[in-house]
């Protein structure tokens, strides 16, 4: 089975990579009010029970991808 | 003077650290016996005091020290930190050791983006600490930072624990990379771990530019020496 996770920014975080991202997009004339710039985890597992997983994974972003003082994370488990 | 033998002080060394061994000489000049440790051992040698140096441990991967709060030999500097023992955590040494837990707070990438390398100016707010003992009440410390990853994040409510209990020593006179409070070093809430940015290996020899590192690392060697003599 395959899972995503999304690391982002938490809300109030000074984010310069998303700073820098939206006055580029401005410069190309896209009306861009804010980017923030997260990260993408894709991972590859073995199959098991979805609640499970997702458990699991939930460890696995307090114990590593993710930072919680300073990043929030998203998990979606497929199939 | 006593004849005491040098103290010893561990230097960690993960893949990708590059300022062990500025950091085991400087140690060394000062009258510290610094011993190597490498990330994969499981148990420190008997130190009075362990530095994490500088550098970009498993190449900075997921976040600076993310990895390598994870090698076998943080769990040893966990246990030698829980009793008490003295850690310095150096630019990328205070990144693991934020994550890690052994100190508070997150460091981000700097809000210019760009990678800072040059002399700052710095405040000192405590000399009552173990770290920086030997420097004189108000003074400031001028030492070298060299960082992309240095702006210094503590949430509202973790930042007036840390101010009400003075666990910020070091500030920036000119935050270089918008550490929040201008933080450039913090302490954990028992003292005894200590990480900060810039680099006092950096600033040991008037050759360098400055000597005003000697006034922290010194201040490791004359603590390590005396929980040395005590322990003895």
């Amino acid at each position: 089975m395959k899972a995503t996770i999304l690391v982002r920014p938490k809300p109030g975080i000074l984010d310069p990579q998303g700073e820098a991202v939206q006055s580029s997009l401005r410069q190309l004339g896209f009306a861009v009010d804010e980017a923030r710039v997260g990260r993408v985890i894709d991972l590859e597992l073995e199959d098991k029970d979805a609640e499970a997983t997702r458990a699991e994974l939930e460890r696995a972003c307090e114990q590593l991808l993710a930072n919680p003082l300073i990043e929030s994370y998203e998990i979606a488990v497929e199939g | 003077m006593s004849a005491a033998p040098p103290p010893r002080i561990a230097v960690l060394v993960f893949p990708g650290s590059n300022d062990d061994r500025d950091a085991a000489l400087a140690l060394e000049r000062l009258g510290a016996e610094p011993k190597l440790v490498w990330h994969a051992e499981p148990e420190l040698p008997d130190v009075g005091a362990v530095v994490l140096p500088g550098g970009f441990s498993y190449g900075d991967y997921l976040r600076c020290g993310a990895i390598a709060r994870f090698a076998p030999v943080l769990e040893a500097v966990r246990r030698f930190a829980d009793d008490g023992g003295l850690v310095l955590g150096i630019c990328n040494g205070f990144q693991v050791l934020c994550e890690a837990g052994l100190l508070p707070g997150a460091l981000r990438p700097n809000a210019s983006l760009e990678f800072v390398c040059s002399d700052v100016t710095l405040r000192l707010e405590r000399t009552d600490t173990p770290f920086t003992s030997r420097a004189n009440a108000g003074q400031t410390l001028t030492i070298p930072i060299k960082h992309g990853e240095g702006c210094y994040f503590a949430d509202d409510e973790l930042l007036e624990e840390l101010e009400r209990n003075g666990q910020v020593v070091l500030r920036y006179e000119r935050n270089p990379n918008g550490s929040i409070a201008a933080i450039a070093g913090v302490t954990n809430e028992r003292g005894n771990v200590f990480g900060l940015m810039p680099h006092p290996e950096h600033a040991v020899d008037p050759l360098l530019g400055s000597t005003d590192g000697v006034l922290v690392l010194g201040s490791l060697v004359d603590a390590a020496r005396e929980r040395l003599l005590t322990a003895a």
